[in-house]
């Protein structure tokens, strides 16, 4: 099978999870049990107001109907519009997206920045930076993230009283100003992220090391840096990309609370109060978001493994 | 070889391991249970003159903004956080389990249909999805186990399905149908024991994670309601007063991390001994 | 003239469990330049062990003493630098199976073009066109096309080509083959054999050639040594040791193998009972 084949193939699928997933986030609003418009409108539910809702979500038409205007509004870039305010959601989105793939991204990059080194020291290094770098594993997987955030601020913001608390500063109005302000929330989601990447790493770098060819790198004398590095890590490669595109989904996930807790004008706090005020366009519109952001995510790391080791891209591994 | 081996044959580590978080993790759900007993104080009950009150002999934990006693609230916020996680992972067990033993047994289109079922599901991103089924179902304990038990669902089910795949190859299996056993029999006597180690040990890897979620939405304010006190709502409430009041902060977030850790270590402690070929990953 | 290899009272021993264990006991033998030299026995009898001590890449388990030269220099006892300095340019080894030898996320040209650069300070594109002329050498057809292609596309006997064209790329003096041809089918054997008797011819390459098959000894060595348990039980020239075995285990291993001019059977083990007492047809 060819490279192109393979790609296609991943495409496909893609597309695929992108389909059963819009139907799932389009199922939403409709599985709330009872009358989902009552439920919306609250006390304002007259039944003028009720019908008049119904109408403009397009609920009182027939579901595969309603299903293909949805999907067609989106291809449109028309998202609805919020309940409450009127605004179109289309607006509400392009606002709150760069907050939370700003987190998102800063978060993984530093997770990778430190978990793959310290991953590769952890397979070669001696006795202590093994129980270092295990310790290290162990704390960053159990420590509830909101918790270690909190702890964070505790210390930057009240103690040392150097990085603000919680709050948020566009990246074009004053980057640097930004970045103080998302230091917190980032470090916060990069310590656990950290510690999968390093245990990923260094599992995949040990089970290389044992490998033949390392013993015939040797006999080629071949230094060992070179064999640690260049080798080893290049075939722990597709482990640790997999790995991250599994994480990106978690580190989303992390992103709703961590939004939430430093009060960041993203995605998942957009969520979050969608979900308090029964405003379910735009619970709909931010669930949207995120999971195609973690489809994109995952198809890209795919597509990298199939990159960095031939063999996938050649159809001999799935 | 049945889902339980004793712990005679297992290595030392192993042995530690499931000996400390078990001892951890029992203590921690005795003081669950007998919260109403252990706990000094009445969780709920306010009282002015102790509002952030600092950790005292009186108040070990100290007291929250509404002078609550703390280490009342951690005590009945464990039992509530426990009592979701728990019947969370159970719940999911007992429906990924038939799930998986059907799909590894039968295998050919079963398995195709009950694969692409699951994998609809990890489509989201776990949190995600919690937080969409509670969209749907409204916030809530109950909704939050149901939530947690179905992001676990295809998890537990695949592992299941793997693990009995390992065990429809022995020759035994052939066997007893050779013999005249119907599906139903064989599937229960001889498949379903020999299948469950390696789930058992993923589900209690999947209680540290299941702990820390519950936590999550509870801090959201979408898992256990007001006035109940969970260990996630509780990081919420003292979150405005972390700088005056840090032990409204810590102590909820030290028990939750304890109760994550005391799972992974049981976990990895029956990954040692009841699943030595790996096959929960 | 000094020997390309020469042996003297090696013995290894691995710690272990159950205390250490000797696997090469008191083992002195001499491979002179230009020739190959077979080493025969039955499997566990301490082969592999004797190149990977001479290559220095025993695991830290093992103690070894007695004298290791290469071409006149004590190597037992260099550091694990010059030891580096050593492998790939004065002594290069291969292995069994060609498929596990080669990294499978590199190219191969780039896997022997590496080994080209870690000895010798040549420019890309010089250890590229050295690289495609030893492909072309060991009988890898277009080698500029396939200088990019992943060792996976390539058949078996193609891999094990690639490898010894890697092991050979900085003309080493001797080159160990541990079972080079075991994985293989009996044509492709025949051909890799050729392939190292070409370099004996071409470079002077000395081979120090590890084996089950006595045919393969029997056609291709000047010299053989017979392993036992650890012991050298019989050495001499090829025709000597098989035309007239003075050893009752050569004898058994000859008698397991009575067609033993065809490839590809392994020695059977034989009863351990033998007496060592060394016999040398000098
Ligand atoms: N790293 C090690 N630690 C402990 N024992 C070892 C080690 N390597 C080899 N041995 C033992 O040394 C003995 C000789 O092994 P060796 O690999 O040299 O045999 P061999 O003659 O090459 O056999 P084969 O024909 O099967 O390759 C065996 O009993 C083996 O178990
Ligand atoms: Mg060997």
């Amino acid at each position: 099978m060819s490279a192109l084949g393979f790609i296609v193939r991943r495409i496909g699928a893609a597309i695929l999870s992108l389909f059963a997933m819009s139907i799932l986030v389009f199922l939403i609003i409709r599985l709330v049990p009872g009358d989902p418009v009552r439920t919306m409108l609250g006390f304002r539910a007259t039944d003028e107001n009720v019908a008049r809702l119904q109408h403009e979500l397009g609920l009182d038409q027939p579901m595969l109907s309603q299903y293909m205007s949805w999907i067609a509004g989106l291809f449109r870039g028309d998202l609805g519009q919020d309940i409450v305010s009127h605004a179109p959601l289309s607006e509400l989105l392009l606002q709150r997206l760069p907050v939370t793939l700003e987190l998102a991204g800063l978060s993984m990059t530093l997770a990778v920045l430190f978990g793959v080194p310290l991953g590769v020291l952890a397979a070669s290094g001696g006795p202590w930076s093994k129980r270092l770098t295990e310790g290290f594993v162990v704390l960053g997987i159990s420590i509830p993230d909101f918790w270690l955030g909190i702890m964070l601020v505790l210390v930057f913001s009240g103690i040392l009283v150097v990085l603000p608390p919680t709050g948020y500063v566009p990246f074009a109005q004053s980057p640097l100003e930004n970045l103080r302000y998302m230091a917190l929330p980032v470090l916060t989601l990069a310590i656990g992220e950290a510690a999968y990447v390093l245990r990923t790493t260094r599992g995949a770098v040990i089970n290389v090391m044992g490998r033949p060819f390392v013993t015939f790198l040797r006999a080629k004398g071949i230094s060992p840096r070179r064999i640690l590095f260049g080798h080893a890590l290049r075939n722990a490669g597709p482990s640790i990309v997999t790995v991250v595109g599994i994480q990106v989904g978690v580190l989303l996930g992390g992103a709703i609370i961590v939004e939430t807790l430093f009060a960041l004008p993203g995605v998942g706090r957009l969520v979050v109060t969608g979900i308090n005020q029964r405003n379910y366009p735009v619970v709909q519109v931010g669930v949207l978001a995120i999971a195609t952001i973690f489809i994109v995510v995952s198809l890209i790391t795919d597509l990298i493994v199939g990159w960095l080791d031939p063999r996938v891209a050649d159809g001999m591994m799935q | 070889m049945t889902g339980m081996a004793t712990l005679s044959g297992v290595n030392d580590r192993a042995r530690r391991q499931i000996i400390g978080g078990g001892a951890v993790l029992g203590t921690l759900i005795l003081v669950a249970v007998f919260a109403p007993v252990l706990a000094p104080y009445d969780p709920e009950s306010m009282s002015v003159r102790e509002v952030m009150g600092a950790p005292s002999l009186a108040h070990p934990f100290g007291s929250d903004v509404l002078g609550r006693d703390v280490l009342s609230r951690v005590m009945y916020g464990l039992r509530s956080s426990l009592a979701v996680a728990i019947s969370a992972i159970v719940s999911s067990f007992i429906v990924a389990v038939p799930i998986g033993v059907l799909a590894g047994y039968f295998g050919a289109w079963v398995d195709s249909v009950i694969s692409r079922m699951l994998d609809m599901i990890l489509v989201f991103p776990a949190m995600l999805l919690a937080i969409t089924l509670i969209a749907i179902l409204g916030p809530g304990a109950s909704v939050a186990a149901i939530a947690i038990a179905v992001i676990y669902l295809p998890i537990l089910a695949r592992v299941t399905r793997a693990s009995t795949l390992v065990v429809v190859r022995q020759d035994y299996i052939s066997g007893s149908r050779a013999r005249g056993a119907s599906h139903l029999r064989v599937l229960w006597t001889h498949v379903l024991p020999n299948s469950l180690g390696p789930v058992v040990v993923q589900a209690s890897v999947l209680s540290a994670f299941a702990m820390q979620l519950e936590a999550g939405l509870s801090f959201l304010g979408l898992g256990v309601q007001p006035p109940n006190p969970s260990l996630g709502s509780m990081l919420a409430d003292g979150r405005d007063v972390l700088n005056q009041a840090p032990w409204i902060e810590i102590f909820p977030g030290l028990t939750i991390m304890v109760a994550v850790l005391a799972f992974s270590f049981l976990g990895e402690g029956l990954r040692r001994a009841l699943d030595p070929k790996g096959v929960a990953e | 003239m000094t020997a390309m290899l020469s042996l003297e009272r090696l013995s290894v021993s691995f710690a272990g469990e159950a205390g250490p264990s000797i696997v090469v006991d008191d083992v002195s033998l001499t491979l002179e330049k230009g020739e190959i030299f077979g080493l025969v026995g039955e499997s566990g009898s301490g082969k592999s062990t004797i190149a990977n001590a001479v290559m220095g890449l025993l695991p830290a388990s093992a103690t070894t003493s007695g004298r290791i030269q290469l071409n006149g220099r004590e190597t037992t006892g260099l550091d694990e630098n010059d030891l580096r300095n050593l492998r790939g340019r004065e002594m290069s080894m291969v292995f069994q199976d060609a498929t596990t030898s080669l990294d499978p996320t590199w190219s191969v040209g780039e896997q022997i073009a590496e080994t080209l650069r870690a000895h010798q300070s040549l420019s890309r594109g010089a250890a590229r066109a050295r690289t495609m002329s030893l492909m072309h050498e060991v009988g890898i057809p277009n080698a500029a096309q396939r200088y990019r292609d992943p060792p996976h596309r390539f058949s078996g006997g193609q891999r094990q080509r690639i490898v010894i064209a890697a092991a050979i790329a900085n003309e080493p003096k001797l080159l160990i083959a541990d079972e080079p041809t075991t994985a293989l089918d009996v044509t492709i054997q025949a051909q890799i054999l050729e392939l190292i008797n070409g370099l004996r011819h071409q470079h002077g390459t000395s081979v120090l050639l590890i084996t089950h098959d006595l045919g393969v000894v029997s056609e291709t060595c000047d010299r053989v040594a017979v392993m036992h348990r650890g012991r050298i039980l019989e050495t001499g020239p090829t025709r000597d040791v098989f035309g007239n075995p003075s050893h009752p285990y050569t004898r058994a291993l000859m008698a397991a193998n009575p067609a033993w001019s065809r490839r590809g059977s392994r020695l059977p083990v034989v009863p351990r009972e033998w007496s060592i007492e060394e016999v040398r047809h000098d």
